[in-house]
C-alpha cells in the first residue's frame, strides 16, 4: 500500500526532475500523470498508484506550495467529474490508456451529450438512435444544454439502440469524437445573453463499435455511474463563512449604506442565516464523508445552494434600486467557465435560475429525497413494461 | 470572515451511547400518553424521571467539574441529552436546571449548590422570564434593609425549584430557598415546561456574585442547547408523521405516496437537516469557546421557524387526529412555539448577528 511518506517522496522526485519554475506546464502534467500522481486512486499507468482517494490531498499540498501548475479542473470538470470514472469502470484497456491521460491533462476537453429536448428530467427517454452498420453505429438526434461542446474533443453519449424494449433497457453508452462529420454544434443563447450551454445535432454520425462503453443495451447502468459521480461532486469542497453568492450582497450591504432599509435588512440577515446554516450542513456532510458515515444530507445540498443563490441574487437587485434597472453588458458572449457569482447583481439573478433546473431539478430532487431519505412510496410509474417506441411524447 | 478552526460536527461514539442510554431510558418511563396525563395532575413535573435521569446516569452534573461532583462533561454531551429530552418532550427541569441555572452557577465560582445540583439532591431555577435574550435587559428585584422584595413573572420550572437564583437591584446574583418565597403558577401555553410567578416578599438570600455576567452566560447557554432541544422536537415530528403517512391510506393509496406531500416532508427534512447542522455548531461552539456568539446566534435565529413549521406540517398532516388532545402532536407544537420565544426570539438573534457580522441596520 502506498502511503503518504511515499507519496511525499514521489512527489519531491517528480518536482526535482522537472522542476516548475523551468518546465513547461503541459510537460509537466505529462509527466505528474506518468509518475501516477495525477489521481493517486487511479491504477499504476493510468495515472494513479492505486492508493487511498484522501492521500491525494497530501500530493496536491506538496504541489501547491512548490508552485507546480495545475490541470485547470474547473475547465476539464465534465471530463474528471463524470467521464473519466466511467471509462475507469467500463472501458476497455485500450479505451482508458488512450483516453484518460489527455483528458487528464486537459489536452483534451469532454462534453456529455445526454439530455435531449424531449427527455430532461425524464433522461431515459431519450430518441437519440444509434444503429448498427456493419463495425460502425450511425447515430441520429439531437441534444441539448451541453456545457463545452464547442471545445470539446470527445462526448460521452448515451443513444437508443433497440427501441422495442422499455425505455431504460434499449439505451448504449458510448464515446463519440465531436471531430467526426455529423456532429454539429450550435450554440444556445440564454436569458443572460450568454452561450453557456449548446445544442448538438447528429447526422449519420458514424461510431465505431470498438468506442462503446458497456455493452449493447447497458447504457442506462453506464450512465449510472457518470450521474452518480456528478452528485458526488456537487457541494464537496469546504467554503469560508459569507461564501458564494451571499457574500456579495453582504459587501454591498456594507459598502453602501445609502441603499439601506429596514425592511430590506431583515430580509437580508434571515438569508444571511440561511446561508450560514447552509454552509454548515455542507460541512457536517463533509465531515461524515470523511469518517466514513456518507449522510444524506448530499441530496440536500443543491436544493439548498440552488434556492438560495436565487433568494439572495433576487434580493440584491432589489437593493441595488435604480442600478438594479441596469444591466452590465447583453453581448452574445462563450464564456469556458460558468462563474455563478462572477458579473453583476442583474447576471447574477439570471443565471440563478438555471440552478433549480440543471443537474437535475429540484421538484425531480424533491422526490429523491422523500424516496431515498424518508422511504415514501414512489411516483406510479405507467411507462416502466412498455416498449420506448409506444411511450407518449 | 475570520478563519477559524473548523468545528466539529458529528456525534462522537460516547455521544451516541449517551444517546442511546438516555432513549432508552424515556422510552420507558416516558410515554407520550403518561406525560398528557401528567400535564393535568396537579404535579406536571415528573420528579421520579427526574431522579432516573440524575442517580442513574448522573445527567443534572454534565457540566459541573468533576472536583464538585459532576461529570466535567461539555456541552457537546449536555445537547445529545437535550436532543432526547426535546423528542420525547419530557417535562424535566434539565434545561433550566442542569444548563442555565448550573451555567449561572459557574460564572460566580466554586460553590456548594453546584455539588448538590450535580447530585440532583437540589434543583435550581434562574429566576428570569423565559423570553429573556442573552443580552437583554433583565429585570431584578429590589434589596431592602438586606431582604429581597418585588415580583419576577414567567421563570420556567420554578414550581419544581428548591433554590431561585434572583438578580437584584444592587447588581448581585442571589440564592433564595423557594420555602422562602410564594411561587404561583401561570397557565403556560406549553404544558410540558411551565412557568410561573415568584413573588419575594422580604426573602432572604446569598449573595453568589455579579448578576450580569451570570445571567449573559446562562442565556447564551440556554440558547445555545435550546436549539438542541428543538432538534429533537423537529425529528420526532418528523419521523412520526412520515410513519403515519406511509400507514394512512386514503384514495387508495398511501398518503405519503402524493407528491403534493412528499415535497413539503422533505423540505421539512431539508430544515431539518440544516437545524442539526446548526445545533451541533452551537453546542461545539459553547464547549470550545471559538465563534461562540456568532454559532448561538445563528442557531437561534434558525431553529425556532424549523421546530414550529415541523409541528404546523406535522399536526395539518396528521389530518382530524392531529388536532385531538389525546394526540401528542400538540405537546410538541405547544413546545416548539414557546421555544421559538425562549432565550429570545428570531427576530432577536438576528439582531444580535447584525452587530456580530457587521450588517448594521440603516
Amino acid at each position: 500500500m502506498t502511503d503518504a511518506a511515499e507519496l511525499r517522496r514521489r512527489t519531491k522526485e517528480l518536482l526535482a526532475a522537472h522542476p516548475p519554475a523551468g518546465t513547461d506546464r503541459l510537460d509537466f502534467l505529462r509527466a505528474r500523470f506518468d509518475a501516477g500522481l495525477a489521481w493517486v486512486h487511479y491504477p499504476e499507468g493510468l495515472g494513479g498508484l492505486g492508493a487511498p482517494r484522501s492521500l491525494q490531498a497530501v500530493v496536491d499540498a506538496e504541489l501547491v506550495a512548490a508552485g507546480a501548475p495545475d490541470n485547470d479542473p474547473r475547465r476539464i470538470g465534465i471530463g474528471l467529474g463524470m467521464a473519466a470514472p466511467t471509462i475507469l469502470q467500463y472501458g476497455t484497456e485500450e479505451q482508458k490508456r488512450r483516453l484518460l491521460r489527455p483528458l487528464w491533462t486537459g489536452e483534451e476537453v469532454w462534453c456529455q451529450l445526454f439530455s435531449e429536448p424531449g427527455a430532461g428530467s425524464d433522461l431515459a427517454a431519450l430518441g437519440t438512435r444509434a444503429v448498427r452498420d456493419g463495425g460502425d453505429w450511425v447515430v441520429n438526434g439531437q441534444k441539448v444544454w451541453t456545457s463545452s461542446a464547442h471545445l470539446a474533443r470527445w462526448a460521452i453519449l448515451i443513444a437508443r439502440t433497440d427501441p422495442d424494449l422499455p425505455k431504460h433497457r434499449g439505451i448504449t453508452y458510448f464515446v463519440c469524437d465531436m471531430t467526426d462529420p455529423g456532429v454539429e454544434v450550435r450554440p444556445l443563447r440564454q436569458i443572460t445573453g450568454e452561450a453557456e450551454f449548446n445544442e448538438v445535432f447528429l447526422s449519420d454520425v458514424r461510431i465505431p463499435d470498438s468506442r462503446r462503453l458497456g455493452e449493447t443495451g447497458d447504457g442506462w447502468r453506464v450512465a449510472q455511474t457518470t450521474l452518480n459521480n456528478e452528485r458526488v461532486a456537487i457541494g464537496g469542497t469546504p467554503v469560508p463563512r459569507e461564501g458564494g453568492m451571499i457574500g456579495k450582497i453582504a459587501a454591498t450591504w456594507r459598502e453602501r449604506p445609502d441603499l439601506r432599509t429596514h425592511d430590506l435588512h431583515q430580509r437580508l440577515l434571515g438569508l444571511w442565516v440561511e446561508a450560514e446554516v447552509a454552509r454548515l450542513t455542507g460541512v457536517r456532510l463533509r465531515q461524515q464523508l470523511v469518517a466514513g458515515q456518507p449522510g444524506p444530507e448530499g441530496a440536500g445540498m443543491k436544493l439548498n445552494f440552488a434556492r438560495l443563490n436565487q433568494e439572495i441574487s433576487g434580493l440584491e437587485v432589489e437593493l441595488l434600486g435604480e442600478e438594479g434597472l441596469l444591466y452590465d453588458d447583453w453581448t452574445m458572449r462563450r464564456p469556458e467557465l460558468v462563474d455563478f457569482t462572477g458579473r453583476d447583481a442583474g447576471y447574477r439573478y439570471l443565471r440563478s435560475k438555471g440552478n433549480s433546473i440543471e443537474g437535475g431539478t429540484s421538484e425531480v430532487l424533491l422526490n429523491i429525497v422523500a424516496e431515498r431519505v424518508l422511504g415514501l412510496p414512489a411516483e406510479p410509474r405507467t411507462d416502466k413494461d412498455v416498449a420506448w417506441k409506444d411511450l407518449a411524447r | 470572515m475570520s478563519a477559524q478552526s473548523e468545528p466539529g460536527l458529528l456525534y462522537s461514539e460516547e455521544e451516541e451511547a449517551l444517546r442511546a442510554a438516555v432513549r432508552d431510558l424515556l422510552t420507558d418511563h416516558c410515554d407520550p400518553a403518561g406525560v398528557i396525563a401528567r400535564t393535568e395532575s396537579a404535579a406536571p413535573h415528573d420528579v421520579s424521571l427526574w431522579k432516573a435521569l440524575s442517580d442513574s446516569m448522573g445527567l443534572a452534573g454534565l457540566l459541573i467539574p468533576e472536583e464538585l461532583g459532576g461529570q466535567g462533561a461539555t456541552h457537546r454531551e449536555t445537547a445529545v441529552v437535550l436532543e432526547e429530552l426535546g423528542r420525547a418532550v419530557a417535562p424535566v427541569p434539565y434545561l433550566t436546571s442542569a444548563v442555565v441555572a448550573t451555567e449561572a452557577l459557574l460564572a460566580c465560582g466554586p460553590d456548594d449548590l453546584l455539588t448538590e445540583l450535580a447530585s440532583a439532591t437540589t434543583v435550581a431555577a434562574l429566576a428570569v422570564g423565559l423570553h429573556v435574550a442573552p443580552g437583554a435587559a433583565v429585570p431584578h428585584v429590589r434589596i431592602e434593609d438586606g431582604l429581597l422584595h418585588g415580583e419576577l413573572t414567567g421563570v420556567a420550572d420554578a414550581a419544581v425549584a428548591d433554590v431561585l437564583l434572583v438578580p437584584a437591584d444592587d447588581g448581585g446574583l442571589y440564592a433564595v430557598r423557594a420555602a422562602d418565597v410564594t411561587v404561583t403558577p401561570q397557565v403556560s401555553l406549553d404544558l410540558t415546561r411551565p412557568v410561573a410567578r415568584v413573588t419575594l416578599d422580604g426573602a432572604s438570600g446569598r449573595r453568589l456574585g455579579d448578576a450580569g455576567p451570570a445571567v449573559r452566560r446562562a442565556l447564551r447557554a440556554g440558547a445555545g442547547l435550546l436549539a438542541s432541544e428543538q432538534l429533537g422536537v423537529s425529528d420526532w415530528l418528523l419521523t412520526e408523521t412520515v410513519r403515519y403517512l406511509k400507514e394512512r391510506k386514503q384514495f387508495n393509496r398511501q398518503v405519503g405516496g402524493f407528491q403534493a406531500l412528499k415535497h413539503r416532508l422533505a423540505r421539512l427534512w431539508l430544515e431539518v437537516a440544516g437545524l442539526r447542522a446548526a445545533a451541533r455548531n452551537a453546542a461545539d461552539a459553547l464547549a470550545t469557546g471559538e465563534d461562540t456568539d456568532v454559532a448561538v446566534a445563528v442557531a437561534q435565529a434558525y431553529a425556532g421557524q424549523v421546530a414550529v413549521h415541523a409541528a404546523e406540517e406535522a399536526l395539518q398532516l396528521h389530518g382530524g387526529i392531529g388536532m385531538t388532545w389525546e394526540h401528542p402532536v400538540h405537546l410538541y407544537l405547544k413546545r416548539a412555539k414557546a421555544d421559538s420565544i425562549a432565550y429570545g426570539a428570531a427576530g432577536t438573534h438576528r439582531a444580535a448577528l447584525a452587530e456580530l457580522v457587521d450588517l448594521r441596520a440603516p
